[in-house]
């Protein structure tokens, strides 16, 4: 079912306030995993503002929908969405990556409301994905589980390992969100270590696989609604390459491998805050265009 | 043990200490819908046999993947369920390291980990099999309970401890076939206090595992050969470590040895010398083990007699340490 126009210009405005969130967060902070965060970004506004079965009065609520962020260096993004839902104080986004805040540059499930799983050291996320959705077909629970992985990280053996647990007990309830922006600290990821054909290993792993542009909202949407569909019915589970940008949204960093990790100084910042706004405007023309 | 299954000495004669596992978690998961065992590809070394005839929808095997029996546990526990992971301790405390260290005790789930093969029981495979670095590495890990187990019975009270306590577990245990010490699971096990299986007064043995049998053994050859008094502590738990009976220990007999089949760093001997160390009080010391150095190929009975730490060497060992003075002296080069 695909997106409205008013509900895809609504989740581009809750996106880019979030991009806006996440550059505040990082000057803030001083620096940041500002490309990782921003390619993901638009995942996590339409996980946080469209899917998730979640109450924020209710953290814990047993039945709710999970989300693992595997790439959980992206928590200088997952942060400002976890605020913003009100899971959270937004002035805590304050304290970001300083000395005895409750938040640190990869988020503590035991600290931060609203975190699922405590990652950060990267290939953890797909088997404790697998546990979860394999918990809810123990238990009789129709709850969904999301996971979302980074493209350089699946050099993690582990991420394999859970990938064949995930195909062999047909969890269709977990779905699988690589953000292939095409980007790893030391360079682009077909020079530190090939990945390509990545769809292709995807299927040879049993998944259901989808490949869109992750950072092109009513696209993610209508794969998003492909895999929940499948979903309920016991089946292989479905996997979304997001092809994405290492800094989507900040037209002078989009797509360079360097915009891993950086800092800010006030210029920057106000530099990248007037590019988040002309790509805000870009996506809504867009919208307006190609929404119906 | 309040809630907790009772196992006759005709299962323990006739049954490896894994099988007791095997016995005592399959009673627990047909009374309790959300516990669940995980194993990758070992359920049948690690004897969940019994498991598989009562719920086999609840026994999850991932295949050899132990990294991801950790995360699928991780994520298990999280959604409200108990699950059991039962591997070779190797493996449990090395290939998964980092599962170990971050999806169960930093998050700090309900997960309880039956670590079998330990140390030197699995010793023909070799060093690729034997697990005697193993207690280091867990025990450093914050959040953790990490139990060593002297027999089946004294496994099956693990075990249920595991169960009715909330919190990660490591119980590592041995391939199986371990000599029996206990007569049945009713001698006061609990969690974090020593067991003192032979009375004495002029020098303590700490004990855990497979070596708790080789001191109690040492133990009563001595108090007939020399007329020596060994205390001999059964010390299951290894975190958190019972510092009042080490306290006890060094105060009523003044002369501590160690024993385990794991190596001499890290582990039992290194937790009670901490303990002692930092009371203060002096105390003659030494920790049998392994030397820094991987263990030879054989069976079990061999390897500990040639590291010294059956009963032969324990008794060697003793007689030593009962060589240590306390003169209070300038001369240090008699004390031990």
């Amino acid at each position: 079912m695909a997106l409205s126009k008013q509900e895809w210009l609504a989740l581009e405005k809750k996106a880019f306030e979030l991009r806006k969130l996440c550059l505040q967060t990082t000057f803030w902070a001083g620096s940041g995993h500002v490309g990782g965060g921003m390619s993901v970004m638009d995942l996590l506004t339409v996980m946080y503002h469209k899917y998730l079965n979640i109450k924020v009065e209710d953290p814990k609520w047993e039945d709710r929908d999970r989300f693992i962020l595997s790439k959980g260096h992206a928590a200088i993004a997952y942060a400002p969405v976890l605020c913003d839902k009100g899971f959270n104080d937004v002035e805590m986004l304050k304290t970001f990556n300083l000395s005895g805040s409750k938040m640190g540059m990869h988020l503590d499930s035991n600290k931060v409301v609203g975190v699922d799983a405590s990652t950060g050291s990267l290939g953890h996320g797909a088997s404790i994905a697998a546990g979860t959705a394999l918990a809810a077909r123990i238990l009789g629970k129709d709850y969904l589980t999301f996971v979302a992985t980074g493209d350089g990280e699946l050099g993690e053996g582990s991420n394999w390992e859970g990938f064949m647990t995930m195909n062999h007990y047909e969890l269709s309830n977990c779905i699988v969100f690589i953000d292939r922006n095409h980007c790893m600290i030391d360079g682009p990821t077909e020079e530190v270590m090939k990945l390509e054909p990545l769809a292709d290993k995807m299927v040879a792993f049993g998944f259901n696989t989808i490949v869109v542009d992750g950072n092109n909202i009513n696209e993610l949407c209508d794969a998003v609604d492909a895999a929940i569909a499948r979903s309920k019915e016991k089946c292989a589970p479905t996997c979304i390459i997001m092809d994405t940008q290492k800094g989507a949204g900040i037209k002078s960093i989009a797509g360079d491998y360097h915009c891993h990790y950086m800092a800010l100084d006030d210029d920057t910042f106000a530099k990248y805050n007037k590019e988040l706004e002309e790509d805000y405007a870009a996506r809504v023309a867009r919208a307006e265009k190609e929404g119906k | 043990m309040a809630g907790g299954f009772v196992y006759n000495a005709i299962d323990q004669t006739e049954v490896a200490t894994a099988e007791i596992y095997g016995k005592a978690i399959a009673d627990i998961m047909a009374k309790d819908p959300k516990v669940v065992a995980i194993t990758a590809d070992l359920a049948k070394s690690t004897k969940l046999g019994d498991v598989l005839k009562v719920c086999p929808e609840r026994v999850i095997n991932v295949g050899i993947a132990e990294q991801d029996m950790f995360g699928v546990a991780a994520g298990m526990a999280r959604a409200g369920i108990i699950p059991f992971l039962s591997g070779f301790s190797a493996f449990t405390s090395m290939r998964a390291c980092d599962q170990l260290h971050t999806d169960i005790c930093y998050q700090n789930v309900n997960a309880k980990i039956i670590a079998t093969h330990s140390g030197t029981s699995f010793g023909q495979a070799g060093s690729t099999h034997h697990a005697i670095v193993d207690l280091a590495i867990v025990r450093a890990m914050p959040n953790m309970t990490l139990i060593v187990p002297a027999d089946g019975f004294e496994t099956a009270n693990a075990v249920n401890a595991a169960y009715e306590n909330v919190g990660p577990y490591y119980i590592r245990i041995n391939r199986g076939f371990d000599r029996v010490l206990y007569d049945s699971m009713d001698y006061g096990f609990e969690v974090g206090k020593a067991v003192e299986i032979h009375e004495g007064t002029d020098i303590t043995v700490i004990a855990c595992g497979s070596c708790v049998f080789q001191a109690r053994e040492a133990a009563k050859f001595l108090e007939n050969s020399d007329g020596l008094k060994v205390r001999v502590l059964n010390m299951h738990t290894i975190k958190p470590i019972d510092r009042d009976a080490i306290i006890k220990a060094v105060l009523e007999t003044r002369r501590i040895i160690t024993v385990e089949d794991h190596s001499t760093i890290g582990g039992l001997g290194s937790a009670v010398a901490e303990v002692v160390v930092e009371s203060g009080k002096a105390c003659a010391f030494r920790k049998l083990g392994h030397p820094d150095k991987f263990a030879p190929i054989g069976l079990q009975e061999d390897i500990m007699s040639e590291v010294g730490i059956d009963a032969n060497g324990i008794i060697a060992a003793v007689r030593e340490v009962m060589k240590a003075d306390f003169e209070e002296d300038e001369n240090w080069d008699d004390e031990f």
